[in-house]
């Protein structure tokens, strides 16, 4: 590699490299650590570079694994993620992993090489439209045309994926801009005319909201993803408290109020708490922040809190309204919003007791209390017990179904970022390469995926990075042998004509582990089990549990598909 | 704006990046959201690398603030504005070709060309291809008269409009 350094007017200095080289050099100005990623003929002369660079590149076993794992990198610590892949299969394997990122609004920065630049569009080997494929799944995505602008464009792809609503930016970079040598200026600017992530709450907005906040005999807060996105958690507790409101969460927006607290509700919707799924609706007042009313959270959308006056935050706009229409909509940041909020009730808000309204909350909570009331190697009582040994700062990542429900329901979650689940998306097989990532960013706190037998199957090759990278997390197989969501369904609503779910108790998930170099645990008792997860958390090395478990066992609550909110099912 | 079962039609001006993807992602948008585009024209704006793309859709108000949004939340596109019809100009271009085997016919599609005040461009033995501006009424108009001729072939550019007066959809 070699330098040549001259002033341009500006004073500015250009310096003459490849477009590799300059990739890289942008990735340290963006502070980037780690690089999960698969290298490949596309991206060889970037991996050329790496070779030399401090940037950390973890080898991943498969690049929807590498996408994941930078997702749960970015929910784990706040920053940007960032994944990298060859041109074709390894571009389009990341898909999923972007598809991921965006439905949940998760920052990440996605690097695919491509065929030389006169190929494109020729059908080379290992070509792919990326750029096309990727389109409605990224907040943006570029191709690179030569290796001078490759500085800049980084510097935009970080500040999209990071700002207003975040997701995922997807950078192409064809083999020859990457070999390409010219004057490479570093300038930190970005060029978005298009782009103005508008942060700031409307002052009148404002003043309705509070006006209707402080009419409101049963106000109610739904706080979702958004509010810890932009960090609101103590700001939303603020809020809840002056007013006296209690606070429901998403899936996405657990961990934004710790869930031991008086006022919070646990989880709303189609497997929310019966707490939630009972107060929500009869809000008279509803102070929606961060969330988009997905169909997940609202059931039949027509009824949510038909008669309630809702106030809707959130930063994208076209969020508000989508769904729900507001009757307060506020377009800006989470803790902006609600430090405004907070702010304005200071000053005329006269506490109110609520006292019956409390105790209704009680009486609901008692009734959700009864369902964790379940003993042996039954997954509610499971959780109760393991979030018991666990430190409040433990990170939870889920896979996607019956495993998900109950770690939703009965591990409360007490800290943002410390719970991260495929919400929009619904990928099986997200939660284990995602504690990957979760542990790459905090190595300091036990990191823990509770999976299902089916989704764990999905992405388990990546078992080797774990133990060839030496992250240590711990996987909690609930196995049922089926795949369980779906066999909930067939047993529901299909009049149990199980169809294509039997797994078959294949693989023996001890032996495994082992095969990779992890450890295996089978238990058969909720005692082994909570000795097991102990031994795991001491343990340097990745641990595979498998947690024998009924398959008839049903995740409830649960609202049936397209009822209203209310209507709960307990068993 | 046009009252139709469907709901009213709506002009959406927008002014976009002039870059290649830009088309797609919009039109991609439009196809994942299930909004219908009516017409779809896009072409330079008077300012240098932006383009303005002007969009018909039916729909009701509902819809098209979500349009507008969704638009807005597209990083190339840098402004979006609903045309008030009432202070609009909207234009549409269509080449019309008749088969004019006859001369009785032929001289029929020119008197009425000059009604419309439109232009023969292309004259052969056995057709002329008209061209038509105005508004899609009009061209509407034109083309049911032209039906009974021998209409052979139609090519529509869709429309485009422009506020009237100072009022505009500019990127400042």
């Amino acid at each position: 590699m070699y330098f040549l350094t001259m002033a341009t007017k500006e004073g500015s200095k250009m310096v003459k490299m490849t477009g590799a080289k300059a990739l890289i050099e942008s990735l340290k100005r963006q502070k980037v650590e780690v690089i999960f990623g698969i290298p490949g003929g596309a991206v060889l002369p970037i991996y050329d570079v790496l070779y030399d660079s401090d940037i950390k590149h973890i080898l991943m076993r498969h690049e929807q694994c590498a996408a994941h794992a930078a997702d749960g990198y970015a929910r784990a610590s706040g920053k940007v993620g960032v994944c990298m892949a060859t041109s074709g299969p390894g571009a389009t394997n990341l898909v999923t992993g972007i598809a991921n990122a965006y439905m949940d609004s998760s920052p990440i920065v996605a690097f695919t090489g491509n065929v030389p630049r006169a190929f494109i569009g020729k059908d080379a080997f290992q070509e792919t439209d990326i750029v096309g494929v990727t389109t409605p799944i990224t907040k943006c995505n570029f191709q690179i045309k030569n290796a001078k602008e490759i500085s800049k464009i980084v510097n935009t792809a970080f500040y999209v994926a990071s700002t207003g609503r975040p997701g995922p930016v997807l950078i192409d970079l064809p083999k020859d801009t990457q070999t390409e040598v010219d004057d490479i200026e570093f300038d930190d600017g970005i060029s978005l005319r298009g782009y103005k992530p508008n942060i700031e709450p409307h002052p009148l907005q404002i003043e309705k909201a509070v006006k209707l906040l402080t009419q409101a005999e049963r106000p109610v807060i739904i706080a979702g993803g958004g509010v810890i996105t932009s960090g609101a958690s103590q700001e939303l507790l603020a809020v809840a408290k002056m007013l006296v409101a209690p606070v429901a969460t998403t899936l996405m927006g657990k961990g934004s109020v710790a869930e031991n607290h008086p006022l919070s509700l646990g989880m709303l919707g189609m497997h929310g708490t019966i707490t939630a799924n009972k107060i929500v609706p009869e809000a008279d007042v509803l102070l929606a922040v961060g969330t988009r009313f997905s169909d997940r959270s609202t059931g039949k959308v027509e009824m949510f809190c038909r008669d309630a006056k809702i106030i809707h935050v959130d930063i994208d706009a076209a969020e508000v309204g989508k769904n729900i229409r507001p009757h307060v909509p506020i377009v800006a940041d989470a803790k902006l919003a609600l430090k405004a909020i907070y702010d304005r009730l200071v000053k005329s808000f006269n506490k109110k007791e609520r006292s019956l309204w409390m105790q209704r909350i009680q009486e609901q909570k008692k009734q959700q209390a009864e369902m964790e009331n379940k003993d042996g190697m039954t997954p509610p009582h499971l959780l109760v017990e393991l979030r018991n040994i666990l430190p409040h700062d433990a990170i939870i990542t889920t896979e996607v179904g019956q495993n998900q429900m109950w770690s939703a329901l009965y591990l409360k979650t007490y800290k943002p970022r410390t719970f991260i689940s495929s919400g929009g998306l619904g990928t099986m097989g997200f939660g284990f390469p995602a504690s990957l990532g979760a542990k790459v960013a905090c190595p300091d706190v036990p990191v823990l995926d509770i999976a299902g037998d089916g989704s764990f199957i999905m992405t388990e090759q990546d078992l080797a990075t774990s133990v060839s990278w030496n992250i240590p997390v711990t996987v909690i197989v609930m196995n049922n042998s089926v795949l369980g969501m779906v066999a909930q369904w067939q047993r529901m609503f299909y009049n149990r004509r199980y169809s294509a779910i039997d797994l078959g108790k294949i693989p023996d998930f001890v032996r495994l582990a082992e095969a990779y170099g992890a450890q295996g645990i089978r238990v058969g008792s909720s005692e082994e089990f909570i000795d097991a997860v102990k031994k795991a958390m001491k343990s340097d090395v990745t641990t595979v549990i498998d947690v024998p478990i009924s398959p008839e066992q049903n995740v409830f609550p649960m609202v049936p598909p397209g009822a209203e909110i209310d209507k709960i099912m307990i068993g | 704006m046009v009252m139709t079962r469907e709901g009213k039609t709506y002009i959406v001006s927008a002014i976009v990046e002039h870059k290649p993807g830009v088309l797609y992602s919009v039109s991609n948008m439009f196809r994942r959201r299930g909004f219908n585009i009516e017409t779809i024209t896009v072409g330079a704006s008077e300012q240098k690398d932006l383009a303005r793309l002007t969009v018909t859709i039916k729909g009701d108000e509902r819809m098209v603030e979500q349009v507008v949004k969704q638009l807005q939340k597209l990083i190339d596109v840098v402004k979006v504005s609903i045309l008030d019809p009432e202070f609009t100009v909207t234009r549409e271009l269509a080449l019309v070709k008749i088969s004019t085997l006859d001369t009785k016919v032929r001289s029929d599609v020119i008197n009425y060309t000059e009604i419309f005040k439109g232009h023969v461009v292309d004259v052969a033995h056995d057709s002329l291809v008209v061209e038509i501006t105005g508004d899609s009424d009009k061209i509407n108009a034109f083309i049911e008269l032209m039906k009974p001729f021998g209409l052979k072939e139609i090519a529509r550019t869709g429309i485009t409009a422009l506020s009237r007066g100072m009022k505009s959809a500019r990127m400042e």
